[in-house]
């Protein structure tokens, strides 16, 4: 009796860490998380829109149909990145994921506090590696540093009423994307 | 023999316990850091590198793209404030006032995360679109037919959940409920 409690136990445990496995293997592994589901129709380095939401179907479950949307899904492998974003005229942010899904940074257009959300992305390695001058000369510039080579930026534009959607896609067709030097 | 039995059985018991506890977490969703006001729950470290690793899993089984912490912050309910699981053949009253923020927006979702058909093509409010009473208090009625002042429609589905996000907000993962953060009552009232 004793025995087979034994082995019910060690299946418990075993499966505690069979748990613990799946949750922290899953995101790697995941095939439909949103960067996957936006590879096919966002190209890479490049801001391209994204249909807005609609009952017959969405990009991404629970997006919100008041903002217009457009990602830039980069690749860091070749150098750093500029992204720059005018400002419509409710309210604007940008908001990086990286490759396994995590937010690691996002900001609205009163924190960058001009008409245009601009800033540079790179990973550690390559902001290590900028030239230290030229840090102190752009000493305004904003540099973000992504913890993975690919990731997404999704830029949200809000049209308070329905009627300003237009206009926020417009403001939102002006922003760009591209690896610096390109 | 009884090795073999044994170790088949603590495998099977293994494969079933855990994953189905990861299957239950995903579905039902157990992110810590859960911020309660009302009948209203936002887990604003998932906007941030914090993030669990629960509430990680459950975005890339989803596809969802969870809100910055530098963006905004979403807040989610299910049911009313005595517990009771919305219902869209119900009507429901959102009444009161929203935490400081630049922007609101209120949409209604079924529990995957998508819009619902309605005649009036309305999934939602803006801050800005709302009618307010003078002192500054809004009430949303959320019904499957038309109702005056602010209607949010139903669609006539069975179960849906309210999302309310704020951006360009102070509330964050130190938000305790009370006078700082007050967030709009909800009530299920006569259903059709």
């Amino acid at each position: 009796m004793t025995r087979w409690l034994m082995w019910l136990l060690g299946g418990v445990v075993l499966g505690g860490i069979v748990h613990l496995g799946t949750i922290l293997l899953l995101p790697s592994a995941a095939t439909r998380d949103a960067y996957s589901r936006l590879s096919p129709m966002a190209r890479v380095n490049s801001v391209v829109p994204i249909p807005e939401p609609a009952p017959e179907g969405a990009p991404l479950p629970f997006m919100d149909p008041a903002f217009a949307v457009a990602v830039c899904r980069y690749d860091l492998s070749t150098g750093p990145l500029k992204l720059s974003a005018p400002v419509s005229q409710a309210y604007t942010s940008v908001s990086f994921y990286a490759r396994d899904g995590v937010a690691y940074y996002a900001i609205n257009d009163r924190a960058a506090g001009r008409r245009a959300i601009e800033l540079d992305l790179m990973t550690v390695q390559q902001h290590n590696d900028t030239p230290e001058e030229e840090d102190v000369t752009a000493a305004d510039r904003l540099i973000v540093e992504s913890p993975s080579i690919t990731g997404l930026i999704v830029l949200r534009a809000l049209a308070p009423e329905p009627g300003l959607m237009s206009k926020a896609r417009e403001a939102l067709a002006a922003a760009q994307c591209r690896i610096q030097g390109s | 023999m009884r090795l073999l039995i044994g170790s088949l059985l603590a495998f099977l018991i293994a494969a079933a316990t855990g994953l189905g506890a990861t299957w239950f977490t995903l579905t039902r969703g157990t992110a810590f850091g859960a911020v309660t006001i009302g009948a209203w729950t936002a887990w604003p470290r998932t906007g941030t590198p914090g993030i669990d690793p629960y509430a990680r899993a459950a975005n890339a089984r989803s596809g969802a793209v969870p809100v910055g912490a530098g963006d905004g912050v979403a807040f989610v309910a299910s049911a009313d404030d005595a517990n009771k699981r919305f219902d869209g053949r119900c009507d429901t009253v959102l009444r009161g006032t929203t935490p400081a923020a630049r922007f609101w927006t209120l949409t209604l979702y079924d529990p995957d995360g998508r819009l619902i058909a309605n005649s009036a093509g309305r999934y939602g409010f803006t801050s800005q679109e709302i009618v307010r009473q003078a002192d500054g208090s809004f009430e949303i009625v959320v019904a499957p037919r038309a109702r005056p002042g602010n209607w949010l429609p139903t669609g006539g589905a069975e179960r849906y959940v309210l999302v309310l996000r704020l951006y360009d907000t102070p509330v964050g993962a130190a938000t305790r409920a009370g006078k700082e953060a007050q967030m709009p009552s909800i009530a299920v009232r006569s259903c059709s």
